[in-house]
């Protein structure tokens, strides 16, 4: 290494020399240094010298806003009304942070400061290491040509071969062992088929889980609805893992805006009130969106658009399937209830969903 | 067998006891020296020259991100419990007290609003997760416009790359662990990408989840990945990525004094220890205002996971946007022919979700060919030489153009996600949004090609004008006769130097192998080696240089000093172009 304008070392490039034969010119070396205002002038030195220690104090500053608040803002807990323990959460945040900010912001811009003015500022040159040499090569190849010769492993195939097939048979536990991730009984792509609603369950509002008459809603309207017996199941992730599959939205239409239904459809609907599954068959964000006068209901996770006047099906965006519909009508009580469960598998698509055809021989 | 073949003499080994030090941190470092190796260390590092640019800074943020993600995280871990079984809320957030929900949404708030400073610290953790990311991917353009990948650092770029992608599964398993509304939704959209892989997508998803979607265990399982499996990995890269920096020693711009052999900087001790050093409270502070004066991620608006529902407008944290964008842009139907279909088999049908599994071919096409690009690229220029000196983009017009088309291509799906938010925020049509980002995922990566090549040799037939008749000074001078003509003022060697020592290589054309064939693959490489190279604007040369430089008669001494340059060439015979 050499510092620039004593070139004693190869590895600095003065004017005409170097790899530059090919250039319109060679490679003219450093470019002069520039002494710096600090360098020359001792008053610039020492103003340097303070923009540092003011930079220093800044810092010091921060640290000292942190304790202000955090010792001196109370606590959320402490307060008896929320709003006033949100301003204060608010006022707390932002001393911490720009407490931190200034006490590390200070100290950084302090360093550098004093590095880029004080600190030589002298570019220097290194010659670059070969990344290896020639003689270190024939050394190492030497090396591993006798460790291999010495285990002998090229002169008894049948030690190779073994090895070989028991290195490959060896980390297939470490994957079967995982088999145990899903440990649930009934294991399988059946139960994706099938969720809680089925003949004579009635629809109910969410969250409330009161049963709705078909009077509830008027012509327009439209609502978040699971099946009555969600709440019979124990366990907040199994109950979770079954709304995920039974999350309804039905909305009441004209009867004149509806298309005719097609053939197996005809009573899947009550007096213009229809029920789809909310869950998008494109990746299963909850289709929560719905237009009353164009009847489309949109994804709002990948703007998926769906037209409840045609039995839902795709009318805009990335979706591949029309949102499966749930038969439904009134019970003798006047209450909405489903006619079964859906009749094919609700949510994205997955490899074994199988042909969806209605009158195919899908498992209904 | 023989080991190593040194020897040393006992006066050698006796010598460790015989230096007595003076000061007390003289003692210090002979008490350190002594026991492991200190010497050494301080004789390789203290003075080590390390090249200075400020794009070379990118590289450091993202590093210093991550150690304050981690030391924030490790903060959070203190408070978090990552389990899904239910609690009923009775912290200070009003809103929610007495609502179900699960323990990772609970002592999320409670970290948010009981624990002094834990909202901070969220904050930090958040913001220093996004620009960890942010960081990365900036410091791989650098190193991809300025050919820093170029051998000897091939394999560094791979372990640079797998970084990225570990980032972004840091990222996104951090994301899913508050359990709340915007999470659940985004592991659902996570779930119903697994189950659109054909054979194993619906079974990986159970495994995941431990049973259907959400189920009772994901919660824990990222939380795993998220503090333990990502970050020891991201950590052992870090480690691999720093010393294979070491050994090959940094690249540098070119410029005067700057060559293949040598590198030229501010050694360690102390400019650049202080300036890096420094930097890292730079950053520190810079995300630490963001996290005091910037709301991120606010989940208790959000409420606890439920599967029915969703808030409009939501985005994901940005380095997941190109993935949801290119599954917005995506199209279900083409007309009324849908795109996802059944392949009929005995057992009844298996799907294929197009609409999915599509949008996945240039996620997976961008991730690979930043894996495979410097091989592909030697390959197809034949350049197999070692590279310490970048290229200035500029000077590699197919590389840069190549490299905007594809960050063109990754904006316009990372864009994509924002299609909602265009639309509201613009007052225009959302599936007019839609269309133009389909026209413009096409076209965009085209365009940006084209204009790119061409500014590129624009600026390349530029540096040529400046060395060989200088910048435009601004004088209008008038001529005795009455001519106007404007002042030219040549650069001196110095800048001269950076502005023609480049490589523009003419097309190679097909080789033959050692059998003397040209086979197809020779040929498709000869073909992409041809329009690599074909457009190119040679630097100036030393004959093109003394003719302009007598032409214009410029003074005798640089004429002298350049045709003796020149005399010093042919006498050495010199490989001159």
């Amino acid at each position: 290494m050499a510092e620039h304008g004593n070139g004693d070392s190869t590895a600095v490039v003065k004017a005409g020399e170097g790899a530059s034969n090919g250039y319109a010119i060679d490679n003219p070396g450093l470019p002069p240094h520039r002494p710096r205002l600090a360098d020359v002038d001792e008053k610039a030195a020492k103003r340097s010298e303070r923009q540092v220690a003011a930079l220093f104090i800044v810092s010091i500053i921060g640290t000292l806003m942190f304790f202000v608040g955090y010792f001196a803002i109370a606590r959320m807990d402490q307060f008896d009304d929320y709003f006033e323990g949100m301003s204060a959460l608010r006022v707390q945040n932002t001393l911490i942070g720009v407490g931190t900010a200034l006490a590390m912001l200070g100290i950084g811009l302090g360093i550098v400061h004093w590095a880029k003015t004080l600190m030589p500022d002298h570019e220097v040159t290194e010659a670059r290491k070969p990344l290896r040499t020639e003689a270190d090569r024939a050394e190492a190849e030497k090396i591993v040509t006798d460790v291999v010769e010495e285990t002998q492993i090229k002169r008894r195939p049948l030690l190779r071969n073994t090895m070989i097939a028991a290195a490959l048979l060896a980390p297939l536990p470490a994957v079967v062992v995982f088999r145990d991730l899903d440990r649930t009984a009934d294991f399988g792509v059946e139960r994706m088929r099938h969720s809680l609603w089925d003949e004579g369950v009635r629809l109910v509002r969410d969250p409330t889980g009161t049963p709705i008459r078909a009077a509830d809603l008027t012509i327009g309207s439209a609502m978040h609805v699971i099946p009555e017996n969600l709440r019979e199941v124990s366990g907040h992730g199994d109950r979770l893992a079954e709304k995920a599959k039974a999350v309804v939205l039905i909305m009441r239409l004209n009867p004149d805006d509806l298309h005719e239904p097609t053939p197996g459809r005809e009573n899947w609907s009550h007096e213009g009130i229809i029920a789809c599954s909310k869950v998008c068959t494109h990746v299963g964000c909850p289709v929560a969106l719905y237009e009353r006068h164009t009847h489309h209901l949109l994804c709002p996770c990948h703007q998926s658009t769906f037209d409840a006047s045609e039995e839902f099906k795709v009318t805009f965006g990335p979706a591949g399937r029309a949102l499966p519909q749930l038969p439904i009508t009134v019970d003798d009580e006047g209450f909405l209830i489903a006619r079964s469960d859906f009749t094919e598998p609700v949510g994205p698509t997955y490899w074994e969903r199988g042909h969806t055809d209605p009158e195919g021989d899908f498992p209904a | 067998m023989s080991a190593s073949n040194e020897t040393y003499t006992e006066d050698q080994y006796l010598e460790v006891n015989k230096y007595q030090p003076k000061s007390s941190s003289g003692k210090i470092a002979n008490y350190v020296d002594t026991r492991v190796g200190g010497t050494g260390i301080v004789r390789e590092f203290g003075r080590k020259v390390f090249p200075d640019h400020w794009t070379f800074m990118f590289g450091e943020v993202a590093l210093y991100s991550f150690i304050i993600t981690v030391i924030s995280g490790a903060f959070l871990t203190f408070w978090f419990d990552p389990s899904m079984a239910t609690t009923r809320y009775s912290g200070s957030y009003a809103p929610l007290q007495g609502l179900e929900m699960s323990m990772a949404y609970a002592t999320s708030l409670e970290l948010s609003f009981d624990v002094r400073g834990g909202l901070f610290m969220r904050q930090l953790h958040h913001w220093g997760a996004l620009m960890f990311v942010l960081a990365m991917s900036v410091h791989m353009i650098r190193v991809f416009f300025t050919g820093a990948f170029r051998k000897p650092r091939e394999l560094n770029w791979v372990v640079g790359a797998t970084l990225l992608v570990l980032g972004l599964g840091a990222g996104f398993t951090g994301y899913s662990l508050p359990d709340e509304v915007l999470s659940g939704n985004g592991l659902r959209i996570i779930d119903g990408m697994l189950k659109a892989i054909p054979v194993v997508g619906t079974y990986i998803s159970f495994f995941l989840f431990g049973g259907e979607f959400p189920g009772n265990e994901v919660i824990p399982r990222l939380y795993a990945l998220h503090i333990f499996v990502i970050p020891a990995l991201i950590l052992i890269l870090i480690a691999v990525h720093l010393f294979l920096v070491v050994t090959h020693k940094h690249t540098q711009y070119p410029g005067p004094g700057r060559t293949e052999r040598n590198v030229v900087g501010y050694p360690v001790g102390p400019v650049y220890a202080a300036k890096a050093g420094g930097f890292f409270f730079i950053v520190m502070g810079v995300l630490s205002l963001l996290a005091g004066t910037f709301q991120i991620n606010a989940l208790w608006n959000y409420g606890p996971y439920d599967p029915s529902p969703v808030q409009a407008g939501t985005q994901p944290d940005w380095y997941i946007g190109w993935f949801d964008g290119v599954l917005r842009i995506m199209p279900g139907f083409i007309g009324n022919i849908p795109l996802e279909f059944v392949i009929p088999t005995p057992w009844g049908g298996n799907s294929i979700a197009t609409p999915v599994l599509v949008p996945m071919i240039p996620i997976t096409l961008l991730l690979l060919g930043v894996f495979v690009w410097p091989w592909l690229e030697n390959w197809i220029t034949g350049d197999k030489r070692e590279h310490h000196l970048l290229d200035r983009p500029r000077n590699a017009p197919t590389r840069t153009a190549f490299g905007v088309a594809m960050v063109v291509w990754y904006l316009v799906m990372w864009g994509a996600a924002s299609s909602d938010l265009m639309a509201t925020h613009f007052a225009l049509s959302l599936n007019d949004v839609i269309y133009w980002l389909r026209a413009a995922f096409f076209l965009g990566p085209i365009i940006a090609y084209l204009l790119t090549k061409r500014i590129c040799l624009a600026l390349q037939r530029k540096d040529r004008e400046v060395a060989l008749h200088g910048h435009e000074a601004g004088v209008i001078e008038v001529s005795a006769e009455g001519e106007f003509h404007e002042k030219h003022k040549l650069p001196n060697e110095h800048e001269l130097w950076t502005l023609v020592s480049y490589e523009a290589p003419a097309p190679s054309g097909p080789q033959p192998n050692a059998k003397g064939k040209i086979t197809a693959l020779e040929k498709l490489r000869a073909r992409l080696n041809r329009i690599w190279f074909e457009d190119r604007v040679e630097p100036v040369s030393r004959e093109e240089y003394l003719e302009v430089m007598r032409h214009h008669g410029h003074g005798p001494s640089a004429l002298e000093a350049a045709e003796s340059r020149q005399a010093i060439t042919a006498g050495t015979g010199s490989d001159s172009r």
